[in-house]
């Protein structure tokens, strides 16, 4: 029996001649950093540093043909002088104001009757699924055609047939921006179902059964027990769906590629703007700053929505 | 002693490679996909290298979506192309970026280039310099569908009041109102806003900008081209923005009798089996006056070819903008020959089709934008706020016309 030499706090020994031999708890955590440092490298490098560099550019005049020049805050003075910037923010919170609580409370809705249903539940479950799984350039396209107008649009066949006045649908300022969100939150509703049901499924039988024998009914089941416990799972959905209706871009551009953001600016997001500042226009500065402000809001907003969600 | 060999031969591998390489030059020529282009593209450049054996050309190519982007990046690391083809409304901004060389008088003489081609290619030139050449060029004209103006018992529109009266005679409702076939596509997001820019303003006794490039449009001219523009949807309802989502589908299905469109829709349209169609010049006005938007994409000189392959880019360009390689480009992609004499032949000027197009180039306009993007925006919001926020046509087109003239200054700068 050998004695075990002293370690010190790295988990490396002294061991005569040859150096530092590493006991096995330290050659434990060299592996697992060696292995770790691949993607923590080139997350780094794909990462952070176009984060930090976006930062920079923001304060520059960069067009991709000629060397950056330092403009300083000027980029940002447009921005917030800019009407279209304006109307895409606004455009951008109409998405997340009416977008993420229509579709959390439907996916709720849905996941507690469908958490129910025994006949037909893993069919059910993957029709709701299935529209997550497709593509969404795919989806923008079959519901730009059921929007169109007669005589080929489904819906307003539909409304025809029924004798009511055919709408504009992504014609009409006032009606585009819902008729895409519609599209984006049935898109993103299975992704939510499925979460809410694992959630549903994770809170213990027992106490439901205890409620029951109390003679609680089945509305105080749901506010006392059911919602509280499924805090956790509400707050990684409002997050993750605020940051997808803030990010929103695939549906918008694929359904109003003739005049992207139409009409008349009235669904354009603050993603598309960007995209189109960078690879339009090529102001790259511009485009920047944009992506700055956006970057802001998402931070302000996920942080917040955690602190308002936080467990007391 | 293997070792040495393996890099004596190595070395001596490496110096032939280099003494054939300066015997043969490679060029690269870039264009963006468009099947017909690149097929007509590596016919040329295979009659090419047949004719100069010490030249290849390797043709590199990208979705049209990204084609400016990789330009202007290539430029950016310094690795674009000897020979490269662009949108002639492209010119300022490639030309700013240092993308282009221009064409040295020398090998291609301005006074030959001005005799030889139709008079749009001055769109390309720059302080009494050319920075490319046309393959081909494109024009406007009116299609029109012979089934549906025959059952309406019309013949094509020569003015714009037969226009308006043929529209409204072929134009098909349902019991609620709802076009279900149109007479005209109203589609400004198409080839409308070019029709309104340098046709319906010049029609109406105007001009869409003055010498110096800025803003003319908002005139008295402007606002009754616009109105005749927004009329074809409220008051006459003969078309409506959106139907069938675009206007060439609309047409290609059969349910539009009339619709303004480019030779570049030649081949699209010639695969349509249901119907017979037609094209005409565009209408003329009331006192015969005619005009017509014409576009190209240019071959220029990327400003990174130097030396031996600058002279082969040269000979490249020379061979591509030929009336030789012009016939190629009619037969394969079916647009004009931008060379007058490879254009206007005989066999041309009796094709029903061509003959239209053909005789647009005569009287054609080719508008100078400082940013493609940004500009037609501007024209398709100014129709917009008319046809969907019922805004008066004359405060629309104000607006229109001062958020053009700030793009235009904003590229002055």
């Amino acid at each position: 029996m050998t004695s075990v030499p002293d370690n010190d706090a790295a988990g490396a020994t002294r061991k005569g001649r040859t150096g530092f031999v590493l006991t096995q708890g330290g050659r434990k955590v060299l592996w697992a950093w060696s292995f770790l440092a691949l993607p923590i490298v080139f997350y780094c490098w794909i990462r952070f540093y176009p984060t930090f560099s976006a930062f920079w550019l923001s304060f520059t005049d960069w067009d991709l043909l000629r060397p950056a020049n330092f403009v300083g805050l000027e980029n940002y003075q447009r921005l917030f002088a800019d009407p279209v910037f304006w109307k895409t923010f606004n455009n951008t919170f109409a998405y997340l104001i009416i977008g993420m609580p229509i579709s959390l409370v439907l996916s709720f809705v849905i996941a507690y009757f469908l958490d129910r249903v025994r006949f037909g539940h893993s069919f059910l479950r993957a029709l709701y699924f299935i529209p997550f799984l497709t593509t969404a350039a795919a989806l923008a396209w079959v519901w730009r055609w059921f929007y169109q107008p007669i005589p080929i649009g489904v819906i307003n066949g539909i409304l025809s047939g029924l004798h009511l006045p055919a709408q504009p649908f992504l014609r009409s300022p006032a009606q585009a921006l819902p008729s895409i969100m519609v599209t984006a939150i049935w898109a993103g509703l299975g992704f939510q179902i499925i979460i809410f049901i694992a959630g549903l499924r994770a809170i213990p039988q027992t106490y439901y059964e205890a409620a029951r024998i109390d003679g609680l009914s089945e509305w105080a089941i749901l506010r006392k027990i059911t919602l509280p416990l499924l805090k956790p799972t509400t707050i990684f959905l409002t997050v993750f769906s605020s940051i997808g209706f803030l990010r929103i871009f695939d549906q918008v551009y694929n359904m109003t590629t003739n005049d992207p953001g139409g009409p008349l600016g009235s669904t354009k997001p603050l993603v598309l703007m960007i995209y189109q500042t960078a690879f339009s226009s090529f102001d790259m500065g511009y485009a920047a700053a944009q992506t700055v402000v956006l970057f802001i809001i998402l931070l302000a907003i996920s942080l917040l929505q955690l602190y308002l969600l936080r467990s007391r | 002693m293997r070792k040495r060999f393996t890099l004596a031969s190595l070395v001596a591998g490496i110096s032939l490679m280099a003494l054939s390489s300066a015997q043969a030059v490679e060029i690269e020529y870039w264009q963006y996909v468009f099947e017909t282009r690149v097929a007509a593209m590596d016919q040329l450049i295979a009659n090419f290298e047949a004719a100069n054996p010490d030249i290849t050309v390797k043709q590199v190519t990208f979705p049209y979506a990204d084609y400016q982007t990789k330009v202007i990046a290539a430029q950016a690391a310094g690795n674009g192309p000897d020979v490269l083809q662009f949108f002639y409304g492209w010119l300022d901004k490639f030309q700013k970026g240092g993308v282009l060389q221009p064409l040295d008088p020398a090998v291609f003489p301005t006074a030959a280039i001005e005799s030889d081609f139709f008079p749009i290619v001055s769109a390309i030139k720059r302080d009494g310099a050319y920075y490319g050449l046309p393959t081909a060029v494109r024009s406007l004209a009116l299609f029109y569908n012979k089934k549906l103006l025959a059952e309406a018992g019309v013949t094509p529109p020569a003015t714009l009041d037969e226009l308006v009266d043929a529209a409204k005679k072929t134009t098909k409702t349902d019991g609620g109102g709802n076009i279900t076939s149109e007479g005209l596509t109203v589609d400004f997001a198409g080839q409308d806003h070019q029709w309104w820019r340098e046709v319906l303003v010049r029609q109406m006794g105007g001009e869409p900008y003055d010498a110096e490039g800025n803003v003319a449009y908002d005139s008295d001219a402007g606002l009754a081209a616009l109105k005749f523009y927004t009329d074809l949807q409220t008051t006459h309802k003969v078309g409506m923005v959106g139907f069938m989502d675009e206007g060439q589908a609309a047409f290609k299905a059969g349910l539009a009798a009339m619709t303004i469109d480019g030779t570049f829709r030649l081949g699209s349209f010639g695969a349509i089996t249901d119907f017979e169609w037609g094209v005409v010049e565009l209408p003329a006005n009331a006192d015969g006056v005619r005009s017509n938007y014409a576009s190209y994409f240019a071959n220029g000189i990327g400003a990174g070819a130097a030396g031996e392959e600058k002279a082969a880019a040269e000979k490249f360009l020379a061979y591509i903008s030929s009336a030789e390689a012009m016939e190629v480009w009619l037969d394969v992609v079916g647009e004009l020959p931008a060379r007058r004499a490879a254009a206007l032949t005989d066999a041309n000027l009796a094709d029903p089709i061509y003959a239209p197009f053909l005789k647009g180039l005569e009287y054609a306009h080719t508008t100078t934008f400082v940013d493609e993007a940004g500009q037609r925006q501007g024209a398709i919001d100014m129709v917009n706020r008319v046809l969907l926020e019922n805004q008066d046509p004359k405060a629309s087109l104000d607006q229109a016309a001062a958020a053009e003239q700030a793009i235009i200054d904003a590229a002055k700068m």
